[in-house]
């Protein structure tokens, strides 16, 4: 895989040179060495980070002639460590990582750092967070996930109930819902229940279809993941319930997105929680070099509400997620 | 005979006072679950309740069927939770692929191949540990690495989804649909049963099988070839988890690199609640149907009840499945 990738740039190289100065910009032919270093592709997301990641890399050595990107995945923490040391030594002029763990990294992004080389830094920040480690930081909003799903909820059902499938017990599954209560606050809406559903989609059938034997009537269910609420809508469809009005996921999967752009009743809208982050980071690193616009900084990307509107937007039928 | 705790070698009881005990043990640990839910809640002893609890134990209980004869022959298996996720992607490819025209031929010879994969794992895992000479664990831990590997790889870490609408709807009720108001997958994890348990107590391999996994050095001088016979036991557990994946399939059309995850444990546990003893020489076919009910009914109970926090669930059930061992066992010791 990063072999192509590399092939590729190479061929970006050598069209660049046959085509000759005279087509290039004179900035475009400026040399640039960008190692992206992310998760390889355990689950829907990572998959989805690894395709965004490829994808990206293409359009931007397409777009600037002088500029290498190289991809790397990596299983675990200690082998993303290595891959960084082995970006560091092939002599590249940013990074952009998202680590797998971010404190077990620390110190290999660090090292990067403070040979004077641009660092961005994707999804999940280390401890200390500032600017002596990375030059910018992109993620998504976990907060705001669950805060867009029960503003939602609240307006267009103010008194509905709700029952909640979580994720796994680790911190950012709890920003959700810590997200998501204060999203309904003052509203009507109610609470009936939240279970773990392991970010898993028989685990989140199963709970499901418990969710439908003990309680008659539920309007909402909010499952905060596309993954687990293939298991849910099968879970419901199963029973033959319809008194469950709609099912709100999250994080933008090309099922999910595609329901919603189709106008599917069951699934109105859904929260986007984008593996693409990653090309949002390789963009700005570009820009860095290429277009003299300052990105240094935090950018936070919205939890941005998919509706059957601006669903194509974020489609993309190609992608393994 | 009073004392039914004594390990059958080789031969199996013919007294129906041999059996009682230690073969009612996990049915009754079953019963007062089943109270227990009553009085958790009431909609637990509901029709609709208890068929969707029943039914979707259905894969580990017929995949805990084929560990059951690799743990009575002396064997582990690790490597069954990640074969059922690569056997279903490679089921789900074959149906996407569109290799045969007729759809119902096409999802015939689809699950044809289900079977023959899940036969094949099982007989590369049956190789690797007898002719290869590896131990069980680690060679099913290794395979277990191997099969979920290759499913990541096929899905490309993302989803891997039936596509053709129709042959889901035609497909569909293998998992949905029932036979005479029984849902076919509880019609499957009986019949499926019935033929483990012939096989293991009135055919001649299946008392090798457990001769082999009480003793396989006397096993072995009394002319079995044991390497054979622990070879058909992964066989066989591939195979059932070939028929799991028929079940699987149908239910939510596609797999991704979780699915099946830990399912090795608990079919291991759902055979060891059943009766079945890890060291080998003991297998009870309808004992780890049981301890797959089982350990299915804990956690609808847990889920149904409204007095146990979402972050306890784990401890109690462990806690639960702990109990209902030890009123087994105070059982079997009467």
């Amino acid at each position: 895989m990063h072999r192509r990738t590399f092939g590729l740039s190479a061929a970006g190289l050598v069209a660049a040179a046959a085509v000759g100065p005279g087509l290039a910009l004179a900035q475009d032919a400026k040399k640039v060495t960008i190692g992206v270093s992310i998760p390889a592709a355990d689950h829907g997301w990572t998959g989805g980070v690894v395709y965004h990641a490829e994808r990206v890399a293409k359009l931007l050595m397409a777009e600037h002639k002088g500029l290498t990107v190289i991809v790397k995945t990596s299983p675990d923490a200690a082998s993303q460590a290595n891959a960084v040391q082995d970006l560091a030594v092939q002599g590249i002029d940013a990074l952009v990582i998202l680590p797998s763990d971010p404190d077990p990294l620390v110190n290999a992004i660090q090292q990067v750092k403070d040979s004077g080389k641009f660092v961005a830094l994707v999804d999940r920040a280390p401890s200390v967070n500032d600017g002596s480690i990375r030059d910018l930081y992109v993620a998504g909003n976990n907060p705001a996930l669950g805060e867009v799903a029960g503003k939602y909820i609240a307006k267009t059902t103010p008194d509905a109930q709700v029952v909640i499938i979580r994720g796994l017990p680790i911190p950012i599954d709890q920003q959700r819902q810590d997200g998501f209560d204060k999203g309904i606050a003052g509203s009507k809406v109610k609470i009936l229940e939240r279970q773990y559903g392991n970010w898993n989609r028989d685990d989140a059938f199963r709970v499901m279809q418990d969710y439908l034997t003990k309680y008659p009537k539920i309007d909402v269910v909010w499952c905060q993941d596309d993954d687990m609420a293939v298991g849910v809508l099968e879970a419901i469809s199963q029973a033959k319930r319809t008194d469950i009005k709609y099912v709100v996921g999250g994080a933008g999967s090309k099922d999910m997105v595609k329901r919603v752009m189709d106008g599917d009743k069951t699934v109105p809208v859904d929260v986007l929680y984008p593996p693409a982050m990653v090309a949002t980071a390789m963009q700005l690193t570009a820009a860095n070099f290429y277009d003299q616009v300052p990105v240094s900084g935090s950018y936070i990307l919205d939890a941005t509400l998919v509706t059957k509107e601006n669903a194509k937007n974020f489609y993309f039928p190609d992608s393994p997620f | 005979m009073t004392g039914a705790t004594t390990p059958e070698t080789g031969a199996k009881p013919k007294t129906s006072r041999d059996w009682d005990m230690a073969a009612i043990a996990p049915f009754v640990a079953l019963a007062l679950l089943l109270v227990l839910g009553y009085f958790a809640n009431p909609s637990f002893a509901s029709l609709a309740n208890l068929t969707n609890v029943i039914t979707r134990s259905a894969f580990i209980a017929i995949i805990a069927l084929g560990a059951t004869y690799v743990i009575s022959s002396g064997g582990l298996d690790l490597s069954v939770g990640s074969m059922v996720a690569f056997v279903a992607s490679l089921m789900i490819m074959f149906l996407n692929s569109g290799a045969i025209a007729d759809p119902v031929m096409l999802l015939a010879c689809a699950m044809l191949l289900a079977l023959g994969m899940g036969a094949a794992c099982g007989l590369a895992n049956g190789l690797i540990t007898t002719v290869g000479r590896i131990e069980p664990f680690i060679a099913t831990l290794g395979t277990m690495g191997i099969f979920r590997g290759l499913t990541t790889w096929l899905s490309q870490g993302g989803a891997i989804t039936l596509k053709d609408r129709e042959l889901q709807a035609l497909y569909r009720p293998v998992y949905f649909g029932s036979v005479a108001g029984v849902p076919i997958p509880i019609v499957v994890i009986f019949v499926t049963a019935a033929i483990a348990a012939f096989v293991l107590y009135r055919t001649r391999y299946g008392r090798h099988l457990i001769a082999v996994g009480s003793n396989e050095d006397v096993a072995r001088y009394s002319g079995i070839s044991v390497n054979r016979v622990r070879t058909i036991a992964y066989v066989v557990q591939g195979l059932c988890v070939g028929v799991a994946v028929l079940l699987y399939v149908p239910r939510l059309g596609s797999t991704s690199a979780t699915t099946g995850i830990l399912w090795e444990l608990q079919a291991i546990t759902a055979v060891v609640v059943g009766g079945t003893a890890l060291r080998g020489g003991v297998g009870r076919i309808w004992g780890t149907v049981c301890g797959a009910f089982i350990l299915e009914i804990v956690g609808n109970i847990m889920l149904l009840s409204n007095f146990v926090s979402e972050y306890l669930i784990g401890a109690i059930q462990g806690a639960i499945i702990i109990i209902a061992m030890l009123v087994q066992r105070s059982l079997m010791r009467k």
